[in-house]
Parts: structure tokens; sequence; C-alpha cells
């Protein structure tokens, strides 16, 4: 009795597909159209590319580009070159993504105290993020360069040979220059989360004797905790995708491949090379080792 | 039901995107080749964004518009990119290709045969013809590994030293017939030049690692030394004790200071921080106000007879794209922009030289005329091309990868280095 009500209850195939209120569905679907036409197509055909020997081709063109199973992940893991670029990227986001939390979130506190020309101070740790790369670039290789600002300073402690043409400073002198690019973005989220903070609980530790850093370790670092979890997260996606970088500061990864990252190998191997196959294949690594790191900084930032 | 309305959509969501991924497999043109070999009517052309040539591209296609109303001919510069081959590749991938580009690199063609982007001038009745009359022997340069011409070779700027005058005088050094025949008087002049010539660097060619970059270190002198390609017959000819000898001659330029290993934001020669560089007829019209300027032959191990000498070609051809439907129309504008007359007046605006045989007479007015071009027009009958093989851009940039590491920044053994790479290349050259 029991199934034979629940099959006559059951509703029909329209109401199950669309649910009470098909009309809602109207209402996303161009943001749905939207992710999948720009989002949700491409990443599904880049997936489909880098189980082929794909090549970009005219329309119409008869070319063989034949299945070749796990063949280009099984060639990216093997090329020294791709294990160079990834081990670039744990380096990047070992300098990049501890030093924009730590330095965003206490130039943050300190733009948010009562100090003077402090609307001047935002905006200038703000503008080396809307400013061009190109621009910002041609700056540090003037500093960074032999005969630059950094080694005149220096003098007899400067690295011989300079800092961008040297294999153990390029890849540090990149994640400086991002971290300092990309700060004034991260000091303005870490400003609004600062503003959530209630002032009550700094008066409470006050009244319990706390001092300054204290208070700042006590009341200012849980309080901004889930900023910090969207901090290091963007960072750390933001920075297993630099390109510009080592594109334009160390003139395509140098030296000698140096500091060349996932996503210029990409560019080499997919568009110069003509290797779309194979530079998919070295995306789709690259994207699920970020899920991965992404994933397990959710975990430690949030378990508490 | 929410789960069951979820599967029901994911389902939905991934029969599209497989239809989709599908469809985009597809896809073909319904005119045969050769009723698109006969095709006449209007066609665009792109040519390079380089002031001369825009100048030189503008005059032919007008002259060929007064004749020719019912073919008219639409050029355009080519579109701004990181560089015109990138533009090229995207363009043939979208089926937006002009008809003609006079700007292909050769290192590109293969790569664009590959992507069925490249008409083969074979197809025209008199196209093989027509190339190996206008070029003379240097065409077979040119064709591709199964024997047709799928680019019509246009224009060299065949390289030599150029060097500045006043900065070797102020070191002291003949500034007439300076010493750069042999490696050790090139490393000794370098050396004088950066002791005495208040230069930063003697020579400055780029160092990045781009796959173009060796045309203008290795690969020029490596032609002098030997008068081959970078590949001869599917071998890699590099790690020969020929090429070994030419690299560890740039080592030793590189770690003297001699040459520098950063890059140059600007042009080093053309802001006296160089002394040298390695460049084409082009540079006359750049340099020749600001620079008291002078040539010489390449160096050789032994300091070759100048006359013998070979050099790197840096030549651009024309390609025929297959997305032209007017191809009859594209091959006849081809031949009226390559004829004697055009080819002139491209010398006479660009001092580029066209890729005739004998041009110093051939265009004797003319090289009478301006004879600081004599030297580039003497040297452009005796250049060598890239190898037209498969993965002509891969190979380049293996080779530039183990000469960056090895030679420019010193790291390892350059014989080791070079052993690794061609061991590459020949498994590219062979096309896998």
């Amino acid at each position: 009795m029991a199934a034979s009500a629940a099959t006559t209850s059951r509703p029909p195939l329209t109401r199950r597909l669309l649910g009470r209120q098909p009309v809602g569905y109207l209402f996303v679907a161009p943001y749905v159209l939207f992710l999948f036409l720009i989002f949700a197509y491409p990443l599904g055909f880049a997936v489909y590319m880098s189980f082929h020997d794909y090549f970009f081709a005219a329309p119409g063109a008869i070319v063989d580009r034949p299945f070749v199973g796990l063949d280009n992940f099984t060639t990216a893991l093997a090329d020294p070159a791709f294990r160079r670029a990834m081990l670039n990227v744990v380096i990047f986001i070992a300098i990049n993504v501890p030093l924009t939390v730590f330095v965003g979130l206490l130039l943050a506190t300190a733009l948010n105290a009562a100090i003077p020309f402090r609307t001047f101070w935002r905006a200038s740790y703000f503008v080396p993020y809307v400013t061009a790369s190109v621009a910002v670039i041609g700056v540090w290789q003037w500093l960074f360069n032999s005969g630059g600002l950094v080694n005149s300073i220096l003098g007899p402690l400067a690295p011989d040979p300079s800092w961008l043409v040297n294999r153990f400073w390029a890849m540090p002198i990149i994640a400086l220059f991002a971290t300092w690019k990309q700060l004034g973005f991260y000091v303005l989220l870490y400003l609004a989360a600062l503003q959530n903070i209630p002032e009550e609980l700094y008066e409470a530790a006050e009244v319990d004797g706390a001092g300054p850093v204290r208070r700042f370790w006590n009341v200012t670092v849980p309080g901004v905790r889930p900023t910090t979890t969207l901090v290091v997260i963007a960072a750390t996606i933001t920075g297993a995708n630099f390109f510009t970088e080592p594109y334009l500061l160390t003139g395509r990864g140098g030296p000698a491949g140096a500091s060349v990252s996932p996503v210029l190998l990409m560019y080499m191997e997919g568009i110069e090379q003509g290797h779309a196959g194979y530079a998919a294949a070295i995306g789709v690594l690259l994207a699920l080792g970020v899920m991965v790191v992404s994933l397990v900084n959710r975990y430690l930032l949030e378990r508490s | 039901m929410p789960s069951t309305r979820i599967r029901l959509w994911i389902a939905i969501v991934a029969t599209l995107g497989l239809a989709l991924v599908g469809c985009t497999r597809g896809g073909g043109g319904n005119q045969t080749a050769d009723q698109a070999t006969q095709a006449t009517g209007p066609i665009k052309i792109w040519y390079s964004n380089n002031q001369d040539e825009v100048k030189w591209g503008k005059a032919v296609v007008s002259a060929w518009n007064q004749a020719h109303s019912d073919q008219k001919v639409t050029a355009e510069e080519i579109p701004a990119g990181k560089s015109s081959e990138e533009v090229i590749g995207a363009s043939i991938t979208a089926g937006n290709t002009p008809c003609l580009v006079f700007n292909t690199a050769p290192a590109a063609v293969p790569q664009f045969q590959k992507q069925g982007g490249l008409v083969a001038l074979d197809s025209f009745s008199d196209g093989a013809s027509y190339i190996g009359e206008r070029v003379g022997s240097r065409a077979d340069q040119y064709k591709s590994p199964d024997g047709k011409f799928y680019q019509m070779p246009w224009k060299t700027n065949p390289v030599q030293i150029f060097y500045n005058k006043k900065l070797f005088a102020k070191a002291g050094l003949d500034a007439d017939k300076p010493p750069l025949a042999t490696y050790q008087d090139f490393l000794a002049t370098a050396k004088t030049l950066v002791d005495k010539g208040g230069v930063k660097a003697a020579i400055w060619p780029a160092p990045s690692s781009e796959f173009f970059q060796s045309w203008f270190d290795f690969y020029p002198l490596f032609i002098a030394e030997t008068g081959k390609q970078l590949v001869v017959d599917g071998q890699p000819q590099f790690n020969t004790p020929e090429g070994v000898a030419v690299g560890e001659f740039w080592k030793q330029l590189y770690s003297d200071k001699l040459a520098q290993r950063e890059l140059y934001n600007g042009d080093a020669f053309g802001d006296q921080k160089a002394a040298m560089a390695i460049v084409g007829p082009w540079a006359i019209a750049v340099y020749g106000d600001k620079v008291d300027w002078g040539v010489a032959p390449l160096p050789t191990s032994s300091g070759k007879d100048p006359a013998q000498i070979q050099t790197f070609s840096d030549e651009k051809s024309v390609g025929m794209y297959s997305s032209c439907q007017n191809r009859g129309t594209a091959w006849e504008f081809l031949k009226f922009a390559t004829s004697q007359e055009q080819d002139g007046k491209l010398l006479e605006v660009t001092g580029q030289m066209p890729m005739r045989e004998d041009l110093p007479s051939l265009y004797a007015d003319y090289f009478k005329a301006h004879p600081d071009y004599t030297a580039f027009a003497e040297q452009a009958a005796r250049t060598v091309e890239v190898p037209n093989v498969p993965n002509s851009v891969e190979i380049w940039q293996t080779f530039r990868d183990a000469y960056t590491e090895s030679v420019i920044f010193g790291r390892g053994d350059v014989k080791s280095s070079f052993d690794q790479a061609a061991e590459k290349v020949k498994t590219l050259a062979a096309g896998s």
C-alpha cells in the first residue's frame, strides 16, 4: 500500500526537473549560460585537449590529433622544465603568501590606527596594485640590475651575477615584486575586516592587562581569521598563476629557465611551439595542484 | 527531490558539453583547391608595421588597384602582438587570415603548414618555376620536406658586424680595418673596447631565451664557420667541433664580461653601451646619422677570406594562407609585388635586399647612389636559411635553452650541453 501511494503521489517529470518555481531558472539562466560558455566549456575542452596530441589548426583542415591517454601528463612530470616550474611555484608561494599575510595585516592595523595623513598612506599602498605591471617592472629592473640602485647601495656585498640573472636570487625577487605589487589589495581586505572587530574586545583585553602586542595577537588575529583564509587562498591561486613577472622581469624565466613558471611554460609550449595538448596537460596539473593546496589551506585555517 | 533534479541537470549539462565538444571538431570548406586556385576577386593582405615597408606596401597596392579594379587588394598592417608568428598562428586557427602575409618567417612555416594554414605555391602552374627564376639557387632552402614551396622567399637582411668607429678610435683601434677576422682577434678587440672604449660591453646580443635570439648571436657565426644550416638531413650540426667552437667563443665573451648577461632595456648599440652589433642592412637607415658606423665580416676561427664567408639571411617570405578564396588574384598580385620593378622599389624605400641573384648589377644605379649598401648586397648572395624541418620552432627553442644555460650563463660544459640538445633535436627533426 505504502509503495503504491508513493508511486501515485510522485510529481510529474516537468515538476521534478524544474521544481516548484520554474521561473527561477529564467532568472539564473543568463549567469549559468555565461558560466558554461566562459568557464565550464573551456575547462572541459582543456581537459579534452590534454588527452590528445592537440594543436590548433585552420577550420576545416584535415589534421590528425590522436588520443594519447596520459602521455602528455607523464611527459610533463618527466620534463625538467615543468618540475622546475612547479618548484618555482612552491618557492613563490612560500615567500609570497606568508609575507602577504604578515605585512598585509601589519600595515592594515597601522593604517587603521589614528596616524597622520592616513588617507595618503592608504592610497600610497594601493598605487602599485593599480599601476600596469609593465611600468613598475621597468622600475624594478632599474633597481636590481648590475648597475642599479640596490647594488650601488650594497657595493661589494652585491651578488654576482646580479639579482635578476642570478639563479638563486631571481625567484625571491619575483616573489618580492609580486608581494609588493599585490599588497595594496590585501591591505584593503584586512582594513575592511578590522572594521568588524568590536571595539569592546580591545577594551576588555586592555582591562585584563593586555599590551598592544597581546591585543594584536589575541584580538586582531582571531578577529580577521576568515579574511586571512581568503587572503591565503587568493594569494595562493594568483601566485600559482604568475606569468608577467618571469616573462618581463627576468626575460622569459631566466636565467636559463631558473624562474620559469607553469603558465609561462604553457604559453611557450602551447602558443609558440604549437603543443596545445601538452600545454593543456600542464594547466590541468597546475589546477589540480592549486586545488589541493587551497583545500589544505582552508582545512588548516578553519579547523578550529 | 533536489538530488534527483541535480542529477538530471548534471546529465543535461554533460550531454550538452559533449555535444559542443564534438561539434567543434567538425567543419570544413566547400570550395575545392583547384577552384580556389583559379578564383579571382578582391583579396586582403597584411604587411609588416615597419614604417618603410608600410610606405612600400601602400605604393604597390595602389599601383595594382589602378590596373585591376575588379580584383581590388585591401592592405593592412599586421595586427600588433608579441610576434607576427603568434598573430598569424592565432589567425589561422580563427580562419581569418588574409590571402597574403608579407612578413612570414621561414622558421614558422612548418608550424603553419602543419596547422593546414598555408597554400602550396606549386599548386599554381607557374608557381615553382617563378620562384626558381626569381630566387635562383637559394630557392631550394625554402622547400618544405614534401618538396613543395609553402612560401615565396621575398627579402633578406644578411647580417654582419656593425661597429661604432668612434668608439673603436677611442680605444686606440684601427677604425677602418678593425681586427675582427678571427676569434682571437675579436676577443682581443672586444677586451680593448671594454677596457679603453668606455663601453659596458663590446657586443650585447639579447641574452634572453626566445627561440629566435640565436639567429643574432650563435647562428651567423656558425654559418660563417661551416656554411651549413643548424640541421642537415635530419642531423643536428651545432654539436660538431665547429659548432662547439662557436659556442666556446661566445662563452668566453660572456665569462670575460665582454658581452653582458643582463637584458638591455633599449638599444645597446644605439645608446653606445656596446661597440658592435650583429645586424642587417636595415641598420644603415636606423643608425645612419646617429652613429659613425662601419661594417665588418663575421669572424671565423681561421679568418676566412671575406668573399667566402656566408651568413644568416634573416629572410622574410610571403605566405599564401588557406582561408584565401580568390587565390588566382592572390598569386597574380604576389608575382606583381615581387617583380623586378617592385623589388627595386622595395630596395629603394626600405634598404632591404630582395631575394634575387646578383643584386649589385641588377640594381646598379641604386648601389651607385647608395654605396653603403653594397657590402650587404654582396653578402646577400651568400646567405643560409633556417632549416625547413618539422618542429622547427621547438628545435630552435631546444637549442636556445642549451645555449643560454651553457654559453651565456656558463653552467656546465658546452659540448655536453649541445650533445644533449642534439639528441632531442634529432627526434624532433624526424617529426616526432
